[in-house]
């Protein structure tokens, strides 16, 4: 199962790269994974998309835990959740197909950003599920390039994850 | 009155209490070796090696519970400094390791003797830090202390570049550090224990199966109360050999791969598992699939990442094994329920069973030395009460059996890593931390020649180790491996070449004494202990085709162990030899 983990972390140099060798040396696989300052100059903030068996995900956990510059953590997928992703998508848009890839962006409201006669920048935000389905409706050999932020989480209702 | 960096870092040493640093100079360190030679409350111990100085860290800390500290130079320095990081990791040890780093402009460039120590070394310690600001570095020494040597302990590296020992800031050492970061669990959960009594006082065919947690905790006075309250049978692992007296008729032998018959059928058959301060270690458990079918499992740690890790339990409490066995005890104590005296007369009498098989027989007629002998008469002549440093190998394996360790701290050996090279070193650590104790270091051939330069540091400081040289002209473990699972074909498994060792130790300004007659075992033993003022090399001329028994084969389980065909009934199915 897919897992999301949100991570506040000291932000001191180096912490990106504990979290990464965490994963490699133990042979977890990372899907995608954000890193940003917070409100707070000393925290910053990790989000994090992994899979694997609830005995695998318990063990990452526990084990981003013991890292001795985590502060706090949570998996976001246990509770009622909202979850975004940015992507910059330039495709090919020539003739009939510009009206196609207008009308699907429409469809999926993202937004052009850039247009030259042979192409556009497109910016589209979402769910991960929801990237994929543009991409999906795009005919594929029109994609030039896909740029994908990873994902960002956060719990619904009034508690957040904070110190 | 502003300090230098260097005169804060041994100043805050000895504020910590550091009595012998272990280490190595060069061009990075130099500032810190100039304010060591300005002072005398931190005594620095010239290794021969970065290793050696590592492991011997290593040694003082698992002897005396106190952290060992080394303080090696940058680049080479570091890289030779890694295998005893891994090694205290890997045995949650505690430790602190100063890393001299080229100066901070140079960082990055490819500087001479730079490397990047903070990456090097990040899967192996429990944390490192990279001091920026010579301001930071009281502070970072005192958390490097205070991560070490707290929950579950390790080693931890700081990594200080030139230019912050030669920057000047005010030397302030914090008392008391408090990290939001880092806050490890003491306290059990009091309903977690309220289960794991019940469970453990309704068993009929208990164990309790203790490691090297125990031994950290300083606890082992704690599980000797438990187990004798209880009357369940009790094993150790490897490290955590001595948490419980090796002689108490309660005690039946460590578990695990070389484990006794007894406490490997023990640990299969029992309906309630108790683990204290152990982790279910692949050496231990043998196949997974096959550990322990019928039992129902607590399992106490202060690491929640060591639950459910490899084995999963049913009752895990997570917290300082020292403060729940406290809590345990009192509430077995108050409790109405008591354990089922029939049930465990029972069990107690197939345990004994299983002991007769004898497990542990060697040829005692034998006209070649057995190695098992020699740790028998070691035992003896030090009447169980040295400290004993192991290398790794068959020799370890026999060690581990054969010398009854009654006391905690005894026992000094590489178990998760298996690091050969470390028991000499090691064995100096322990002789610094007891000068006045006995200290015998067994090893092998293969072993000896991986930190022999450390001869040379016993003889500067006059450490008088004997050490036990168990010469099989064989990397023995390899070639029982090759022996049983590659129809002998003993590839690169025999010691060519060999040097007198007796001269070697000579040459070094020890004394030197090969041993080829069972008969001049203990004589030699007896002259070596009994003279405290120099070290003894006793070089064991040993039975070279000697292995060692039980075995548990990979992909195992604990009832499928292979017995010497000296054990009674070790019949034909179980034997492989
Ligand atoms: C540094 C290191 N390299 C390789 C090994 C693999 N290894 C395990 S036991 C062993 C043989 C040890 O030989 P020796 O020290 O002579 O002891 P014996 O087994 O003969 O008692 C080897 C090579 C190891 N444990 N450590």
């Amino acid at each position: 199962m897919r897992h999301i983990i949100s991570i506040l972390m000291e932000n001191e140099s180096g912490a990106l790269s504990r979290v990464a060798g965490l994963f490699s040396a133990r042979g977890y696989n990372i899907e995608s994974l954000t890193v940003a300052p917070t409100e707070d100059a000393s925290l910053s903030r990790m989000t994090l998309v992994t899979s694997g068996s609830d005995r695998v995900v318990e063990q990452i956990t526990k084990q981003l835990n013991k890292l001795i510059d985590v502060v706090k953590l949570i998996d976001l997928v246990e509770n009622e959740h909202i979850e975004r992703e940015i992507s910059l998508i330039k495709v090919r848009a020539t003739g009939s197909g510009r009206d196609e890839i207008t009308r699907l962006v429409e469809v999926f409201r993202a937004r052009i950003l850039d247009v030259t006669d042979t192409s556009y920048t497109i910016e589209l935000t979402g769910s991960y599920g929801k990237i994929d389905a543009f991409l999906k409706a795009v005919p594929n050999d029109s994609i030039i390039e896909v740029v994908r932020s990873g994902v960002l989480g956060i719990a619904r209702g009034e508690k957040g994850l904070r110190l | 009155m502003e300090l230098s960096g260097a005169d804060i870092l041994v100043k805050a040493l000895a504020d910590e209490g550091v009595e012998f640093l272990f280490g190595y100079p060069g061009g990075a360190a130099l500032h810190i070796y100039d304010a060591l030679y300005r002072q005398d409350k931190v005594k620095h111990i010239l290794a021969r090696h970065e290793q050696g100085a590592g492991h011997a860290a290593d040694g003082f800390a698992r002897s005396s519970g106190k952290p060992g500290v080394v303080l090696v130079t940058s680049g080479p320095g570091v890289t030779n400094v890694v295998t005893p990081v891994a090694t205290a990791h890997m045995d949650s040890i505690p430790m602190v390791i100063i890393t001299a780093q080229v100066s901070s402009h140079l960082i990055g460039d490819d500087a001479f003797q730079e490397v990047d120590s903070i990456g090097i070394t990040r899967p192996c310690v429990k944390h490192n830090f990279l001091v920026k600001d010579v301001r930071d570095l009281a502070t970072t020494i005192k958390k490097a202390f205070y991560v070490a040597t707290s929950g579950r302990p390790g080693p931890v590296v700081i990594d200080i570049p030139k230019d912050i020992t030669a920057d000047k800031a005010e030397y302030i050492y914090p008392k008391s550090i408090n990290m939001r970061s880092y806050q490890p669990v003491i306290e059990g959960h009091p309903g977690q224990i309220r289960k794991a009594i019940q469970v453990l006082l309704s068993a009929k065919r208990p164990v309790i199966y203790s490691g090297g947690g125990i031994i950290a905790s300083n606890c082992s006075d704690k599980l000797r109360e438990l187990v004798r309250l209880l009357g369940y049978p009790c094993t150790n692992t490897l490290m955590g050999l001595g948490a419980y007296p090796a002689t108490d008729p309660l005690f039946i032998g460590m578990l695990g791969m070389h484990g006794t018959y007894e406490a490997n059928l023990t640990m299969h058959e029992c309906d309630v598992m108790l683990c204290l301060g152990a982790r279910f270690d692949d050496r231990v458990t043998g196949d997974t699939n096959k550990f322990s079918p019928y039992a129902k499992i607590i399992h106490v740690d202060i690491d929640p990442s060591s639950i459910s890790k490899t084995i999963s339990v049913d009752i895990p409490v997570v917290g300082s094994v020292d403060v729940i066995l406290d809590e345990m005890i009192r509430q077995i104590k108050k409790s109405d329920r008591k354990p089922d005296t029939e049930a465990l007369q029972k069990w107690w009498v197939q345990i004994d069973g299983w002991r007769k098989i004898d497990c542990m027989a060697y040829d005692r007629n034998s006209e070649i030395i057995k190695p098992q002998f020699v740790i028998e008469k070691l035992y003896e002549v030090t009447q169980g009460d040295a400290f004993v440093s192991s290398d790794v190998g068959q020799h370890q394996m026999f060690a581990a059996q054969h010398y009854k360790f009654d006391k905690p701290r005894r026992w000094i050996n590489s178990g998760g890593l298996g690091t050969m090279g470390f028991g000499l070193p090691a064995a100096m650590g322990v002789q610094f931390a007891h000068p006045d104790a006995t200290v015998a270091c067994v090893t092998g051939e293969g072993s000896i020649q991986m930190c022999l330069q450390e001869l040379s540091t016993c003889k500067q400081y006059d450490l008088p180790l004997t050490i036990v040289n168990l010469n099989n002209r064989y990397l023995g473990m390899v070639r029982q491996w090759q022996e049983f699972f590659y129809d002998r074909r003993y590839s690169n498994s025999y010691m060519d070449a060999l040097p007198d060792l007796v001269k070697l130790a000579e040459g070094y300004g020890h004394i030197g004494i090969k041993i080829e007659e069972p008969s001049d075992v203990e004589g030699a033993l007896k002259e070596a202990l009994s003279d405290k003022s120099r070290l003894y090399f006793l070089d064991f001329i040993t039975d070279q085709t000697e292995n060692v028994y039980p075995m548990i084969g990979a992909g195992k389980g604990h009832h499928e162990m292979h017995l010497s065909p000296r054990s009674a009934g070790g019949d034909e199915e179980r034997e492989l030899a």
